[in-house]
């Protein structure tokens, strides 16, 4: 479903900030992967998704999805495969449109914008299907502007945009980190109901370390540009946090000096 | 102040409503400061003038100033392409981008017209005279059936029923376009460009098409100005941003609903306050043309800071409502 090859990505190359963000990163994903992904600040973790995402291009390495190989793909053609949700609420939508126009924007994606009208009347039905799902409340809002709506509320409805068209690829990049921990805990949970109905392939990046072992069926720890850990299966399924810990100090060397990592 | 130059600014202030349409799409639903608009509105002007004044084909004489008026949109619609060419695959910032074109623009108004001004006076027919001429009959043959005599129709009051009709056409088919699926992403880049990105969408395109339908407007309105005031001037494009920006932010003061598709009324609203403001402090004695240019200059500088001083207003009051810890 998803390679990656050897990726490499620098920073300001050349500069004296030059940063090796990504020193060769590779790995599979197969068809309905979950994978959760840790690791410290810097560690590359934002770079990856963006790099799979084709926000800036590598360096080396390759890309494939579902066996297209998308490495030189702008951005915006690749967009037909992935579904993403960012850690600022803000990124996901539009704060001066309406959520149906979001909405209306979003189940396009991939697609040829025509001069045809921006939504239908079948659209809002089905709209306000998908928002009861989210049980918020927002069916009844469909014109209201999304910048009144909350964080919590913005990230359900992005995770609802991210989908509604049914990628190939989710990547979510630690969306739940920038919510109170009770919204953050309804975010998750709609976060793994979504994707377990949709059989999303999925990587999600999660700086609390007993949300990436509670979801998904792999985890993947990142350092300093490297994959260090990726477990998945029953060896995941057996993994504590000390486990990790410990297998965090084994591979890098180093004792965890950051306490955002230290959970919660 | 009198009545007749009330109507004079009304008359001024639909004609330059499209502009400031055009700089409403540009600036605030793109969110690209685009300086083109200085040179596309001369650009309408230049290109209306020179077909006018052409004397093409006597066939189509009665169609010249319609087809001229929308030759000057599709020229002006070419520049804006030019801009967003510069900006999204040339990589250089919107302000230089704009400044470029505009700057380059002005060669080419006076390639087009072949001169610095080219009058439009008596002898040559425009939309304006044709209308007046058109509304004449009408009101004559009403009056006539009521045992009247005939009316002759001012041109300023004639140059009114053309702005009206353009407007009006201005403002319907941008409300249709901004609600296809087209018009929808447009809207969205200048909100938040990374989704629009994300979803599928090159904000180069959406970019472009944005600054080409800003640019169409101002050309129209450069071609209608022309016409209404009977010559363009290579020079008459001087401070038409700053015009542009004033209505936008009056229309924005009156009717405080942003972004729905009242905006324009809202806008066409605000020029023509605007020319009313400013046919009101010409009157005062001691003020002239150029003063009040300068005048307009500090107003907008100040509206646009407003929402500085309104967040860091809100920040006081959180702080002392609060006490500074919980002011993020
Ligand atoms: N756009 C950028 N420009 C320069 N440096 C960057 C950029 N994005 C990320 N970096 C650097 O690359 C490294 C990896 O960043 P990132 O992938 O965001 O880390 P994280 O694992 O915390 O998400 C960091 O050192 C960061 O400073
Ligand atoms: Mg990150």
């Amino acid at each position: 479903m998803l390679v990656c090859k050897d990726i490499q990505k620098t920073f300001d190359a050349g500069s004296a900030t030059e940063k090796k963000a990504l020193q060769g990163v590779s790995f599979e994903m197969k068809e309905n992967d979950f994978v959760t992904i840790i690791g410290g600040n810097g560690a590359g973790k934002s770079t990856i998704l963006n790099a799979i995402a084709g926000v800036f291009p590598v360096e080396s390495g390759n890309i494939l999805i579902d066996d297209n190989d998308v490495t030189r793909m702008p951005e915006f053609s690749r967009a037909k495969y992935i579904g993403r949700v960012f850690q600022d609420p803000r990124m996901g939508t539009v704060p001066n449109m309406t959520i149906e126009e979001n909405l209306a924007i979003a189940v396009r994606r991939g697609k040829r914008r025509t001069l045809r009208w921006g939504i239908t009347k079948n659209e809002r039905e089905v709209f306000c299907e998908y928002l009861q799902t989210l049980g918020l409340g927002l069916e009844n809002r469909l014109k209201a502007k999304v910048s009144t709506l909350s964080g919590g509320q913005r990230q359900a409805l992005t995770l609802l945009m991210a989908t509604i068209q049914k990628p190939l690829i989710l990547l979510l990049d630690e969306h739940t980190a920038a919510l109170d921990p009770k919204t953050a805990k309804s975010v998750l949970e709609l976060t793994d109901r979504i994707v377990s109905e949709n059989k999303l392939t999925t990587m999600m990046v999660t700086h609390n370390m007993r949300d990436a072992l509670k979801c998904g069926n792999r985890l993947m720890m990142m350092h300093e540009g490297n994959i260090i850990l990726d477990v998945q299966g029953d060896e995941k399924a057996g993994l504590t946090v000390p486990d990790l810990l410990k297998m965090f100090e084994q591979a890098s060397g180093e004792a965890i000096a950051n306490d955002r990592m230290l959970l919660s | 102040m009198n009545l007749g130059a009330i109507l004079q600014a009304i008359n001024l202030g639909l004609l330059w409503s499209i502009m400031a349409i055009g700089v409403f799409i540009t600036f605030r639903i793109l969110n690209f400061a685009d300086l083109t608009v200085e040179g596309s509105f001369v650009l309408g002007a230049a290109v209306v003038a020179r077909l006018i004044t052409l004397n093409l084909d006597p066939a189509l004489a009665a169609w010249i100033p319609l087809i001229a008026t929308l030759a000057a949109v599709l020229i002006g619609v070419l520049a804006g392409l030019i801009t967003g060419f510069l900006h999204t695959v040339l990589k250089i910032p919107p302000l230089l981008s704009g400044i470029l074109t505009m700057t380059g623009l002005f060669s080419i108004n006076l390639r087009i017209m072949g001169m610095a001004n080219i009058n439009l006076g008596r002898g040559i027919t425009t939309l304006m005279d044709q209308a007046a001429g058109g509304l004449s009959n009408v009101t004559t043959g009403i009056t006539g059936l009521f045992g009247g005599s005939a009316v002759d129709v001012v041109s300023r009051d004639a140059s009114i029923a053309v702005g009206l009709v353009f407007v009006i056409i201005v403002i319907m088919a941008l409300k249709l376009f901004f609600n296809t699926e087209i018009g929808y992403v447009i809207r969205a880049t200048g909100d938040n460009e990374a989704m629009v990105k994300a979803q599928g969408v090159s904000t180069n395109r959406t970019k472009m098409l944005g600054l080409a339908l800003g640019n169409g407007c101002v050309a129209l309105s450069g071609a209608l100005v022309a016409q209404t005031q009977g010559f363009a001037d290579v020079n008459m494009g001087m401070g038409t941003i700053v015009t542009g920006l004033a209505a936008v932010i009056i229309g924005e003061v009156i009717f405080r609903d942003k972004n729905s598709h009242r905006v324009f009324i809202a806008v066409v609203f605000g020029a023509i306050l605007f020319f009313i403001i400013r046919a009101f402090v010409l009157s005062i004695p001691w003020m002239n043309a150029n003063d009040f240019r300068g005048i307009t200059a500090i107003v907008i500088a100040i509206a646009l800071a407003i929402p500085m001083f309104r967040e860091k207003f809100n920040f006081r009051l959180k702080k002392a409502a609060f006490g500074s810890k919980e002011v993020e």
